[in-house]
């Protein structure tokens, strides 16, 4: 169980490889099932809309669940990550059409802490508008 | 309604063990499209240490959530879901969730707070095993929009 990244070889400003996701509505379906939030904001617009959604949105935990992808795929180990956290900003908007929407996260080292840990921050944002905040982890390096 | 302060501490008993299924977490991270093989192959999570596919770390919402929902529904809450938004969510691992953990959960009103009109409620989930091994402690912090009193 250990890290595939060594702490000698990061420092702050290091860049996690960016990733895109799309989301398509079949997506926010698979993941209703996969989680139990079967809350119909995620998969009825004409129920987001009477709510004052402008249609249906994703999961904010598919948000963050994509974010800690990144950081994940960085690392290799999953159980290097000790710690992970976001703050919900605005909603990731869903179409009903082929494109879907899109979810860009960036991440980059941001501090390093003792014990070979570093504290990364992550960047979310869907049609141009940042949907997570103050988002980070703090990972376990080799 | 404003969420009563009075609240904060109260905790609630330990939900039933969760036994977290091997296609449970395939399933889980299938569906956020995340194909790293610790999370589907067991010969990969074993070759990493474990004993079993490992879960991806925002599993831990599907097991707490269970525990947190018995805080949100307590009637003396008074939480009104319609006006409820997910504001914030942190989790703490003192290790992964793994295929064949017995999960237990057990949640607390960590805090009430008022900002712009609207009711904060943050709960802790503490995810032990059922022999009382902390697996991880998620935060969260949700939103109650507009039931705040005025200041």
């Amino acid at each position: 169980m250990a890290a595939s990244i060594a702490r000698a070889d990061v420092s702050v400003g290091t860049q996690l490889p960016t990733r895109t996701f799309a989301v398509h509505r079949a997506d926010l379906v698979s993941y209703a099932g996969a989680c139990g939030d079967f809350n119909v904001i995620h998969w009825n617009e004409r129920i987001a809309r009477a709510v004052g959604l402008p249609d249906v949105i994703a999961h904010g935990m598919l948000t963050m669940a994509h974010a800690t992808t990144v950081v994940t795929d960085w690392v290799g180990d999953p159980g290097a990550v000790v710690e992970v956290g976001v703050r919900f900003t605005r909603p990731v908007v869903v179409p009903d059409d082929d494109a879907g929407a899109s979810v860009e996260v960036e991440g980059k080292v941001a501090e390093l802490l003792p014990e070979g840990l570093v504290r990364v921050e992550l960047r979310a944002t869907s049609a141009g508008a940042t949907v997570l905040a103050r988002a980070f982890a703090v990972v376990r390096l080799a | 309604m404003a969420l009563d302060p009075a609240l904060i501490g109260r905790s609630y008993p330990p939900s039933p063990a969760y036994l977290v299924g091997r296609e449970k977490i395939r399933e889980f991270a299938s569906a956020i499209g995340d194909d790293n093989p610790v999370f589907h192959d067991v010969a990969a999570a074993q070759a990493l240490g474990y004993a079993d596919v490992v879960a991806p770390p925002t599993f831990a919402i599907v097991v707490a959530t269970k525990a947190s929902s018995t805080a949100l529904q307590d009637p003396e809450l008074g939480l009104d879901y319609s006006r409820v938004v997910h504001g914030e969510q942190q989790f703490a691992y003192e290790r992964p969730i793994v295929a064949g953990d017995s999960l237990v959960v057990t949640a607390v009103i960590e805090d009430i707070r008022s900002a712009a009109g609207n009711d904060l409620l943050t709960t802790r989930a503490d995810v032990a095993t059922s022999q009382g091994e902390l697996v991880c402690t998620a935060r969260s912090v949700i939103v109650s929009r507009g039931t705040a009193g005025p200041a």
